[in-house]
């Protein structure tokens, strides 16, 4: 695990406090537009009925809505690419399959035998909204959910089920940062995309120097 | 064509009811609340997805899938946090059994943080 400066991050809710004053901003619509198209696609689905007039109408509602009931800003990262939006969403129902399998299998063959870690995944992202993707995801897909985080460092406490031995424990922890790996290439921002891409071509390098032998464990 | 559709049906239906009823073995045979949480967030995901599309099948109506897929995503979104919720207090209230951990990295943080509360 990689130390770091223990810095305060801009992305905090506190942000939303304007200094000077105290006060908490309010988000600008530019801020909000993703949650208020989600408020008027909610509305016409649970109406079943997506014409102009009903959607107008949902509309209308949702801006009373965020009016009346303000949130701190999710702070988007900018960026966004539906390709690996789209990968990320095929691999996620296989590994949630998969999960269903493993969680199957343990719970009739192993029942009290089960044994699990805690364990403490650092990630690499400074945003909230991607550590709170990766939460989610982790939580839904093979063996592991999140118990604590540590917002300050991004560090998430994991019970990961069946991790029973160090190499299981280094092959989740590898795991976890895929999942973080694959959230930054679909909504990481730029520079986190770029890192992220860089660190890929440098592994995949070197596997190629010692010809393919990276593959096994 | 109408006969392979309800078969699909009758698969998918089955297969996610499968899924609930795994979340529920899974509940009675696991060990200690952690790994209950596990059978209770990822059988009974898929086995809503299942049932959802079995359902969007059946009953051969596409304004039904936005309805589908909000309740699906939801589901998704609130899943993990009740699990998440679920587990922190379970943790902090010592309703884990500790004999079911190979290793616990969160342990010496708990107690590092209590133990400087206890100084203030």
């Amino acid at each position: 695990m990689s130390k770091r400066t223990e810095q305060p991050r801009d992305q905090r809710i506190d942000d939303a406090l304007d200094e000077a004053s105290g006060k908490r901003n309010r988000p600008t619509l530019k801020q909000e537009w993703p949650l208020l198209i989600f408020l008027v696609l909610m509305w016409g689905a649970l109406w079943q009925d997506f014409s102009a007039g009903n959607l107008i109408f949902g509309a209308l509602l949702a801006l009373l809505v965020v009016a009346l009931f303000p949130l701190p800003p999710v702070v988007l990262s900018g960026r966004i690419n539906l390709w690996y939006c789209f990968l990320l969403l095929g691999w996620f129902i296989l590994q949630v399959v998969a999960a269903s399998v493993e969680v199957a299998y343990l719970a009739f063959f192993r029942r009290k035998k089960t044994r699990s870690s805690i364990i403490a995944v650092r990630l690499h992202t400074d945003s909230d909204l991607i550590v709170t993707a990766v939460g989610h995801v982790l939580t839904l897909i093979p063996g592991s959910f999140v118990v604590e985080v540590d917002r300050r460092t991004s560090t998430l406490y994991l019970h990961y089920l069946n991790a029973t031995n160090a190499i299981k424990v280094a092959r989740s922890r590898a795991k976890i940062h895929e999942i973080e790996r694959r959230v930054i290439m679909a909504i990481g921002s730029r520079e986190e995309y770029e890192a992220v891409r860089k660190i890929r071509t440098e592994i995949v390098d070197r596997q190629r120097g010692r010809g393919e032998t990276g593959e096994e464990q | 064509m109408e006969l392979f559709l309800e078969i699909i049906v009758a698969v998918l239906l089955v297969t996610g009811s499968l899924m609930s009823l795994i979340a529920g073995v899974g509940l009675l045979t696991f060990p200690d609340l952690l790994t209950r949480m596990h059978a209770a967030t990822k059988p009974q995901v898929l086995g809503f997805l299942l049932i959802f599309i079995g359902l969007a099948i059946h009953l051969r109506s596409w304004a039904l899938v936005p309805v589908l897929a909000l309740a699906w995503g939801v589901q998704l979104l609130t899943a993990p946090v009740s699990a998440h919720m679920i587990g922190r207090s379970g943790y902090r209230t010592k309703h884990v059994k500790r004999e079911s951990l190979y290793s616990d990295e969160l342990r010496t943080v708990v107690e590092n943080a209590s133990r400087s509360d206890d100084k203030d």
